[in-house]
């Protein structure tokens, strides 16, 4: 018998966006960057990416504009605390919702 | 080397010896000189070791869990309520197949409040996926340290190393301390399965839901149910990895022999005493006694716990006309762990011994020989089955 014959299945997985399934659906307020106050934006500078460091489930790119995918982004509101110029606001989903249902009316 | 030291001081030998790498545990009777003992190493420069001084026992397992995870030979001790502020932390660590050793210095549970020996904590955590080894004497202490390291590390499992408080870890015996250089040749360097690498970064036992689905690669990821049966599997499978350990520990030492039970004087005797730690050497005496009265009459100590080494039981009851387990715990408004076990075991056998469950000794109440001499005296006359109640030995003032 050898080592290698035990603890084959763990839970063990790489980290990246979906890892813990369409977590975009648990999202009540959503994160939305203010371009004209997010400092890579405003100044095109790669600078600052708090966002992109932050966000604990690596949904926000590291680009200018930084962008967030909202397939995944849970909606926990942490690179809204972190941003240093308050360019993010945490938006109620259901706002979002109207919008979309006015559209369809 | 011969030593004439305590129980916990062979604990702590042994895990010096074993060269663990991190220890972080918090004082508790009667495991406490065993902790102390360790700081004292650290401290001196006798042992290359981080030693973490935490605020609780959850904290303690929780830093054995984060060491180990981090690929660090993790060690702790704690007895009674101090394991039991473990209990969320023990699951985790056998769910997370991490290879820590821990010594559980047997005491029994409040409340009411009591700091003296039972059984009660340990055997309380038999489900939790830990494997368990039960230790006897001095001897079995240490040697049970240096091999639960390898057993836990091989299998991805964690180990259990259980004395009896005061009667073993305070008491004076003597004992071989084995060489470090044939300790070095015996144990491997700990080379773990799975460990955090900051350049690999992975995610480890995060939420995982019911069933399975695939990764972000799209490989299927195992579900909580795979996670845990491969955990059940890989505990029956430990028994043989015990049994390979325990033969390779007789080559180097010439100590061994009896990974899973301990049988004295029971391969021609008619009725066998079942007991767990210590209280399985008291018996020797008892059945030394019983011999020279022409009783044939054995007993038989069980040194592995989790997994249940029902086959080597079955071998080693079936036929047998008794069998009085005695034990120091108590699943209470039912059997002895023990018994309701031993006898489950034996269901499949067509030639059931009869079987007696005595409660004993909680909260350290006193065994005496006397009282045990007569109680299997008793029990062997009339080697009838009594039904399934525990009969309690030594109450003195009843309801
Ligand atoms: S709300 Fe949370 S999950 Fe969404 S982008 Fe911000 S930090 Fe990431
Ligand atoms: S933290 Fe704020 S300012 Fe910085 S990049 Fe993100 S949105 Fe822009």
């Amino acid at each position: 018998m050898k080592q290698d014959d035990f603890s084959t299945l763990i839970s063990r997985s790489d980290p990246g966006p979906g890892d813990g399934g369409r977590t975009g659906s648990w999202r009540v307020l959503r994160p939305v960057i203010d371009l004209g106050a997010c400092i890579p934006s405003k100044t095109n500078k790669r600078a600052c990416f708090n966002c992109w460091f932050y966000c604990p489930d690596g949904v926000v790119s590291k680009t200018i504009p930084p962008v967030i995918d909202y397939e995944y982004c849970k909606g926990c509101g942490i690179c809204a605390e972190e941003c240093p110029a308050g360019a993010i606001s945490m938006i109620e989903e259901a706002h979002f919702m109207e919008e979309k249902n006015d559209e369809c009316i | 080397m011969h030593m004439i030291e305590s129980g916990n001081v062979a604990a702590a030998t042994g895990v010096k010896l074993a060269r663990a790498g991190v220890i972080a545990a918090y004082p508790i009777t009667p495991q406490t000189p065993l902790t102390e003992k360790l700081s004292e190493f650290v401290a001196s420069g006798q042992m290359e070791a981080e030693y973490i001084p935490v605020e609780s026992e959850h904290s303690a397992m929780a830093v054995c869990i984060a060491a180990s995870s981090a690929g660090a030979r993790a060690f702790t001790a704690t007895s009674a309520n101090g394991l039991l502020y473990m209990n969320e932390q023990l699951h985790w660590a056998a769910g997370a197949r991490l290879p820590i050793v821990m010594c559980v210095a047997n005491r029994g549970i409040g409340a009411p409040w009591t700091v003296w020996n039972d059984q009660q904590d340990s055997m309380s955590q038999r489900d939790g996926g830990w494997i368990q080894l039960y230790a006897n004497d001095h001897q079995q202490i240490i040697d049970s340290v240096i091999k639960a390291f390898y057993l836990a590390e091989f299998v991805s499992i964690p180990v259990m190393v259980c004395y009896d408080g005061y009667l073993l870890s305070h008491t004076y015996m003597p004992f071989e301390q084995p060489d470090q250089t044939l300790v070095d040749g015996f144990l491997p360097d700990f080379k773990p399965k799975n460990a955090l690498d900051p350049e690999n970064p992975s995610n480890f036992n995060t939420v995982t839901l019911p069933d399975v689905r695939p990764d972000i690669h799209g490989n299927i990821a195992p579900g909580y149910m795979e996670i845990r049966h491969c955990l059940h599997q890989d505990m029956r499978k430990a028994m043989m990895v015990l049994e390979e350990i325990d033969m390779k520990f007789q080559e180097t030492f010439g100590r061994g022999g009896h990974p899973f039970v301990e049988p004295y004087l029971c391969d021609d005797a008619d009725h066998v005493v079942v007991s767990v730690g210590s209280l399985s050497y008291h018996f020797r005496d008892v059945i030394d006694l019983l011999r020279k009265e022409g009783v044939k009459v054995g007993v038989m100590g069980i040194q592995l716990y989790r997994p249940f080494p029902d086959k080597a039981i079955v071998d080693a009851l079936q036929g047998k006309s008794s069998v009085f387990v005695f034990e120091k715990a108590l699943s209470y408004g039912n059997q002895g762990p023990l018994y309701a076990d031993i006898k489950a075991a034996l269901y499949p056998c067509d030639n059931k011994p009869a079987m007696h469950n005595y409660i004993l000794g909680l909260g350290g109440r006193e065994i005496k020989t006397a009282q045990l001499l007569e109680t299997v005296r008793t029990a062997c006359s009339k080697p009838k089955w009594l039904g399934d109640t525990p009969i309690w030995l030594g109450l003195k003032c009843q309801e």
